[in-house]
């Protein structure tokens, strides 16, 4: 009690001069603290401007020489004489298709795991699949490459892609789309190992939204006799389609940009062929295996490519984030 | 506190400099030279204190590096023109060579048992054969029961050296390779599946039935793979051999070519192996670090003195005698350090 009263008294004695020094010492501070977070945050545009400006730079011998052209040309040719011929309608076909492929996997299967946790599956397993898929997340992606080029490969060349190829053989556009030889690398077997690589996105965005769906709906529901399919699909899948959806575009720019896995299984063929069991290539493929030994204009237009990947994402994530607030802003509602 | 700040940046100074003299030998460049050049720095820092730093980061950016002066010498596999030498104050010459041999996997296949020639090797990575027991090989080989099979061609994803060289030798070998695809370290393959690296195309031909590839010899031998017996130039069946690499490179003609700019494949003579190759050093004739470049050749010398063993041991092919003895001489000549 002593105490506080003389502490007290010290406070009235130091008198108002000294309260405005702290009070400008705090002002300070506080100013000082604002400009480092405020730098911190500006390098940030600082760093993605100076990034797209680099690729426009890099890419700028390119952009003269080809044009728009570069866009629909098929031939990768960096060693034609007299001049060589790039194109990059190989790799952005081997990426919108393979993206393609992935997703058509991953989003039945993603979305399939995250109604099993939320909806069905019983309170102790919860945990151990949550995790489980978390920690696909966490693989590195060489490691999938060297399974998908060791193991999953082999498995599929020998098995599924012989047995798709004898069923739809002869069948119109089927046939040509199932087309043999069966091959370890192949757009088929990359898509595959893409939709392993983004499943965990999907899902684990999935299951936060449907955790925000108000349990009254689906009690609402249940109610009045729906089954557990009848909730899922109308109760709890359009409450949040939207954020589905923006989990979905996350996992489908992952899927665009991913290059190591992709380039060991792919078979890095710039010929686009209309089978999938066919090799092919993916934008960021490409420059992970030429870009070391190329010089001049093949590399402008490796890097150009790089542009075209960023311009690819940064749309796919755009929309992903437009969809994420719609959501919030309806759940804030 | 000026004085200490003064002292303290001389000191610096002095310490960087000592650091820069005993400094190791820095270059970049082909990746295909990339176990033999780090063999030798290990035995070379051993024996003389002095290191090397090699970094194999691709033969068109080790040209880069030395042009921009960042390392002391350049590699590269695909040899520059005289005149691009000339242009940016260059000395180049090789310094070790090496063999490509194409690799099949084809069940009941032996190596060394299937009989290719340039050609019909050529017709295969164009897509025109695309079966095993296609005509054209089987007149090859009589003797030998092939599959109906179709055949999964594997070759390079990334640009390389080897494949420089490997489709040089089949511009040579087909006039139709040479119209269609040409030659570089990256081409417009017709046909195939891309694997990154030797080990990556070693891989897939020794995972992929009815496969054929193109690797080092290096690669075929410690991946025990199937490789093929060539048709060379003088129209002779060759193994792939130390003693058939050797001779393609005492069959060149080194002394008349300005800047060493051999291509070693198809060269002729009885014994050749076809597909032999070199890889070269870039240095400035005018180096900026007198003492950096003055170590290098020491480097050099001592490799070609003393690392033909070490080479052998890595089935890489040592440089002759007599092209050894012309490399000294273009050194005392043009390198002014």
């Amino acid at each position: 009690m002593a105490e506080i009263v003389v502490q007290g008294g010290s406070l009235e004695a130091s008198g108002p001069f000294d309260r405005a020094r702290a009070l400008s010492a705090f002002k300070l501070s506080d100013n000082l603290f604002y400009w480092t977070t405020r730098i911190a945050a500006l390098s940030v545009l600082g760093i993605l401007g100076g990034i797209i400006l680099s690729l426009i730079v890099g890419a700028w011998p390119a952009m003269k020489t080809f044009g728009f052209e570069f866009l629909w040309t098929q031939r990768w040719a960096p060693s034609a004489q007299p001049e060589p011929v790039l194109g990059a309608l190989g790799p952005i076909y081997g990426t919108l298709v393979t993206s393609f492929i992935a997703m058509l996997i991953a989003v039945p299967v993603g979305l399939g795991i995250a109604i099993f946790l939320t909806e069905l599956c019983p309170q102790w397993l919860r945990r151990p699949i949550g995790i489980a898929i978390e920690l696909l997340a966490g693989i590195p992606s060489i490691i999938y490459g060297m399974w998908g080029f060791f193991v999953l490969g082999p498995f599929l060349a020998n098995t599924f892609q012989p047995l798709m190829i004898g069923l739809f053989e002869g069948v119109p556009v089927l046939g040509d789309i199932f087309a043999g030889p069966p091959s370890y690398l192949s757009l088929f077997n990359a898509s595959l190992i893409l939709a392993i690589m983004v499943l965990p996105f999907i899902t684990a965005v999935s299951r936060d939204v449907f955790d925000t769906v108000p349990p009254v709906l689906k009690e609402a529901a249940y109610g009045v006799g729906c089954t557990t399919w009848e909730v899922v699909r109308s109760v709890v899948i359009p409450y949040t389609r939207v954020g589905v959806i923006g989990g979905v575009m996350l996992a489908l720019g992952r899927a665009l940009g991913e290059t190591m896995a992709v380039t060991f299984i792919i078979g890095n063929s710039f010929r686009i062929s209309s089978s999938i069991f066919a090799p092919g290539t993916t934008i960021s493929a490409a420059i992970a295996s030429e870009f070391a030994e190329s010089d001049g204009l093949h590399q402008s237009s490796l890097i150009l490519l790089g542009l075209l990947l960023f311009i690819l994402t940064f749309f796919v994530l755009a929309a992903a984030r437009l969809m994420l607030m719609r959501l919030d802003r309806k759940a804030g509602k | 506190m000026k004085f200490l700040k003064a002292t303290l940046a001389a000191g610096v100074l002095a310490a960087t400099a000592l650091s820069a003299h005993a400094a190791d030998i820095t270059g970049a460049g082909a990746t295909f030279p990339f176990p033999i050049y780090s063999k030798w720095a290990d035995a070379y820092k051993k024996e003389t204190g002095n290191g090397l730093n090699y970094q194999s980061i691709g033969s068109g950016a080790g040209i880069k590096q030395i042009q921009a002066k960042t390392v002391t010498f350049g590699a590269t596999d695909a040899p520059l023109k005289a005149e691009q030498l000339e242009k940016d104050g260059l000395v180049q010459w090789p310094q070790v060579m090496g063999a490509i041999v194409p690799v099949v996997n084809v069940e009941g296949v032996k190596a060394g048992e299937l009989v290719l020639t340039g050609e019909t090797l050529a017709d295969i990575y164009l897509g025109k054969i695309t079966k095993w027991d296609d005509a054209a090989i089987k007149k090859l080989n009589p003797s030998v029961t092939l599959p109906s099979s179709a055949i999964t061609v594997v070759r390079r994803s990334d640009g390389s050296g080897t494949t420089f060289n490997f489709t040089d030798y089949l511009s040579k070998a087909s006039a139709d390779w040479k119209s269609k695809v040409g030659f570089g370290t990256a081409v417009e393959w017709p046909v195939g599946v891309g694997a990154k690296g030797n080990e990556g195309v070693a891989g897939n031909v020794g995972q992929t039935k009815n496969a054929i590839g193109y690797v080092e010899y290096a690669y075929a031998k410690q991946n025990k793979l199937t490789y093929t017996a060539l048709v060379n130039k003088a129209g002779k069946t060759v193994k792939p051999t130390m003693a058939s690499f050797q001779a393609a490179a005492a069959n060149a003609e080194w002394a008349k070519a300005p800047g060493y700019h051999v291509i070693l494949t198809d060269q002729p003579g009885d014994q050749s192996w076809p597909i032999t190759a070199a890889t070269f050093i870039l240095m400035h004739k005018q180096p900026t670090d007198k003492a950096a470049a003055a170590e290098a050749i020491k480097f050099f010398t001592w490799a070609f003195e003393k690392g033909d063993k070490a080479a052998e041991e890595l089935d890489y092919i040592p440089m002759p005698t007599s092209v050894v003895d012309l490399i000294k001489k273009t050194w005392s000549a043009d390198i002014k350090s």
